[in-house]
Formats: structure tokens, sequence, C-alpha cells
């Protein structure tokens, strides 16, 4: 293929996965107000997702998916959190799934299969990171995998966040490597549909990101000796699962602030056409908002564009130290920024933004944003870039 | 100073900071670290007793996580520190 046909192709792909999470998004937004009230699960923008095949979009073109970049990915994430961020959220916490088994699986056969899989049914996966007794460490499992007498492993665990589980077809679930493995020695499995069973499943009646279903629950199933992802999961965690999961979820948050803020725009431009000089104050914390934001979005664009730069498949590739800061620097700043701006934007247009239902409604926006500091806790993530700085000399 | 006075001093430091789960002259000079119970704390604390006991400072090249995969990679940096100065 030419270099030119190539590059219409790329161009034709990237259009193709912005109008399909275009359709997508008009489906969530229809159904965002109930998800929200009922804090159920967003099934139509789930089936929209698969309907657009944009399950898969993660997953190689070579093996049935659209072959997504990060930068894409992430657009579709903004696209859906400015209609209903549930539904962002849980496309944003699949696509980290297929993403860490696409880097991580090392051209395992049966992971090759399954990736085919996923793009021809759109399977949909859950993860199952959190654990009772941890106290929110990714890095650290009391869990282990027990072998079981013929071949694979049979594991229970006890999470506090099972997101949408209940409505996944599959799970990715870290675990201790053995029974006598150290906490921080840990494996990340595929459970397939069939192969284990939710359990004990808690109440989830939060205040905001009421449409992710993240229940406490106890997981317990099988699997085969192949669907322990090949890489140690502290090297999946540094270099695809926090950087992917930072990025896309600040795509998400990054669509719930600009919503509100399309919201504060509107409402104060049709005040000012009634009265042009009523509303200086409000215009002015408008002007600053959008500097936040487009602040946040160049923030982001960075941070994507140096996560995209390094493929797992480098020979020499240790993550420096500097990534580290900064990946977690945009988690930080993105969290921060969205229960920012949605509260001003709420200044700005008062006691619409304040009502639960309307055209200028920010209800669900604030609650939604809540979300973003504590997962995983801001306190976490500062403790983590403090530690480093206390060596990092940064020359 | 010799590479195994060097290694016995960087197996007190990890003895005193690393927290691992097993007892640190059960873990050979070429095995895994982190399978030990090393954590990111962990390296930080360690990496600040190192400097501290042997004068030296990791630059930031040496941070990436291959220099606390085995005591003998710790002990490799500090003679080329050592060496160095």
């Amino acid at each position: 293929m030419s270099i030119k046909a190539a590059r219409i192709t790329e161009a034709q792909a990237a259009l193709s996965i912005a109008s399909a999470a275009e359709v997508v998004r008009d489906v969530a937004s229809a159904h965002a107000h109930d998800v929200d009230r009922k804090a159920r699960f967003p099934a139509e923008a789930i089936a929209a997702l698969r309907a657009e095949k944009l399950l898969s979009a993660a997953v190689p073109r070579t093996h049935g998916g659209m072959g997504a970049s990060l930068g894409e990915l992430v657009e579709v994430c903004e696209t859906l959190g400015r209609a209903c961020a549930s539904s962002g959220m849980t496309y944003a916490m699949h696509c980290i799934q297929v993403a860490s088994i696409v880097r991580h699986s090392q051209g395992v056969t049966q992971f090759e299969e399954y990736l085919r899989r996923l793009a021809e049914e759109q399977r949909l996966i859950a993860s199952v990171t959190s654990e009772v007794g941890t106290g929110g460490d990714l890095q650290t499992s009391m869990t282990h995998l027990e072998p079981l007498a013929e071949e694979g492993y049979e594991v229970e665990k006890t999470t506090t966040a099972s997101s949408y589980c209940e409505y996944a077809d599959d799970l990715l679930l870290t675990a201790r490597r053995h029974e006598a493995a150290a906490p921080n020695d840990q494996v990340l499995a595929l459970l397939c549909s069939g192969g284990y069973a939710v359990l004990d499943v808690g109440e989830w009646d939060a205040l905001g990101m009421r449409g992710t279903c993240s229940p406490p629950a106890r997981i317990k199933g099988q699997m085969d000796s192949w669907q322990t992802l090949p890489d140690p999961f502290r090297e999946i965690a540094t270099v695809t699962m926090i950087p992917y999961s930072h990025t896309l979820w600040a795509g998400v948050w990054l669509g719930i602030a600009a919503d509100a803020y399309e919201r504060a725009r509107r409402f104060l431009q049709i005040r000012s056409r009634k009265d042009p000089d009523g509303s200086i104050v409000a215009a002015n914390r408008l002007a600053a908002l959008a500097g936040r934001l487009s602040g946040l979005r160049a923030r982001l664009a960075e941070s994507v564009a140096k996560v995209e730069a390094r493929t797992p498949l480098d020979a020499d590739t240790t993550t420096k130290t500097s990534e580290i800061l900064a990946i977690n620097d945009l988690k930080l700043e993105a969290s921060e920024t969205v229960v920012h701006v949605v509260s001003e934007a709420m200044r700005v247009i008062g006691i619409e933004a304040y009502k639960n239902a309307g055209e200028f409604s920010l209800s669900r926006h604030l609650r939604d944003a809540h979300s973003a500091p504590l997962m995983i806790n801001n306190d976490r993530v500062q403790a983590a870039n403090a530690d480093l700085l206390l060596v990092y000399k940064g020359r | 100073m010799e590479r195994s006075e060097i290694e016995s001093e960087v197996r007190k430091i990890l003895a005193q900071r690393a927290k691992l789960t097993t007892s640190i002259e059960s873990i050979e000079t070429a095995s895994s670290l982190y399978d030990a119970g090393m954590t990111s704390h962990a390296t930080v604390k360690v990496m600040l007793g190192l400097e501290d006991h042997f004068d030296v400072e990791f630059p930031d090249e040496l941070l990436e996580r291959s220099l606390f995969d085995q005591i003998s990679s710790i002990v490799s940096a500090i003679e080329e520190l050592l060496n160095d100065s």
C-alpha cells in the first residue's frame, strides 16, 4: 500500500472510531439520568459499544480489533464521559484490561485466540484488583493461586469493589503467585465466563458513578495454567495498567468537566445576549475555567504521547522515574481539576445547576467528579511521588 | 573497599530497611529481591540507607527497577560509585 493510501486508511479508521463513539454517546446520553437515579448498569450504552465493535478497539487489527492507539481510546472515553460518566468509566476499565492482555501475553497462542474471540463476540472484561485487607494497594495481594490436582489453578478473592463484575463476561484478577509468595509477587489471571462465580454481592449505593455497579463481592473461580499472563504483575502495572488507567480515567474526567463547562458556557451566553454587562463576574469565572480545562487537556495529550512512545516490547524498557512521577501527577491534576471545574461551573449557572434535572443541571456531574480523587486515593498517589522525590535528582 | 565487604554491608542495610519476607541470609546474591517482598517504598528506604552509609549518590539512571533485582546488582552499582569518587 502506498504511504498516502496507508495514511488515508488510518485517517478513516480514526474517523470511524470517533463516529462510533458518537453513536454510543447518544445512546448513553438518553439513559444517563435513569442509570444514575437507579444506580443500574448502563446496559444500553454497553450494547451500543458492542454494536459499534468498540469493546475490541484496543485489540490489534490482526486479531479482528480496531488497533486503536491510546490517544484514540482516551478520546472515546472523553466523548462518553461527556454524556454518561458511568458508561465512560466502564469502558475505560474494560480497555485497561484488554490492553494488559494485548501488551503482556507475549504471543501465547491461547491468549491470541482469546483476543480474537473477544473481538468476534465483543466480550466485556472486568477488573478484580482491589481486595479486603490490602488497604487499596494495587501491588499487594493476600489471596493466592492454589494449584488444582491435574492442571490449572483455583482462586478465591474478596474484593472491596467489584466494578460491573456481574455484567462482565470475563475477569482479570490479581493474586499472589502461590501460597508462599510474597505479598507483592503477583500474577494477573484471566477468569472466563463459566469458570467463576460472583458471590456475596454487597450493595452499591454511592454518591456518584452509580452505574459502575461496584459493590463488594467474593469471586471464586478456576482456570487453566495458560490463563495467567506471563509477565509479572508488577511489570504489567508499571508498563500498562497504571499509565493506561491514569490516562483513560483522565479522559472520562475531562469529559465530565468539559460537559459542565459547556453547560455553563451556554447558560452564560444566553444570559449575556439579554444583558451583556450583567455577567462580568460569572464571565471571569468561566474564562478561568476554560484556561484550567485547556491546561488539563495539554497535560493529558503530553502524557498520552509519552505512554504511546513506549512499547512493552522494547528490548531495554525499564520505566524511568520521571515517567512514574509524571503519570502520577496527571492523575492528581485531572482528579482535582474535574471537581474544581464542575464546582465553579455551578457557581456560574446557579440554581439551575443545583437542581437534579434540567438542561443546566450539574448534580450528576458533581457527584461523579467526586469519585476522581478517591479512585485511587490521591493521598496514596501523592505519597508514591513523595517517596521517589527523596532519591530522584531530576538531572 | 572489597566487594565482599560491600556485600555484607548491603545485606545489613537490606535487613534493617527492606522488610523482606525471608531472612537476608537465605537470599542468594542473584535471586530476585522483589520476589522476596521488596516493595517500591522499601526501595527508597534502602536507597537512602545506602547513600548515607557509603556516602555516595545514586544517579537517576540507576534508579530504574533493575538495580534492585538482585543483591549482586546493588553491590556492582556501589562498587562503581566508590571507584568513581
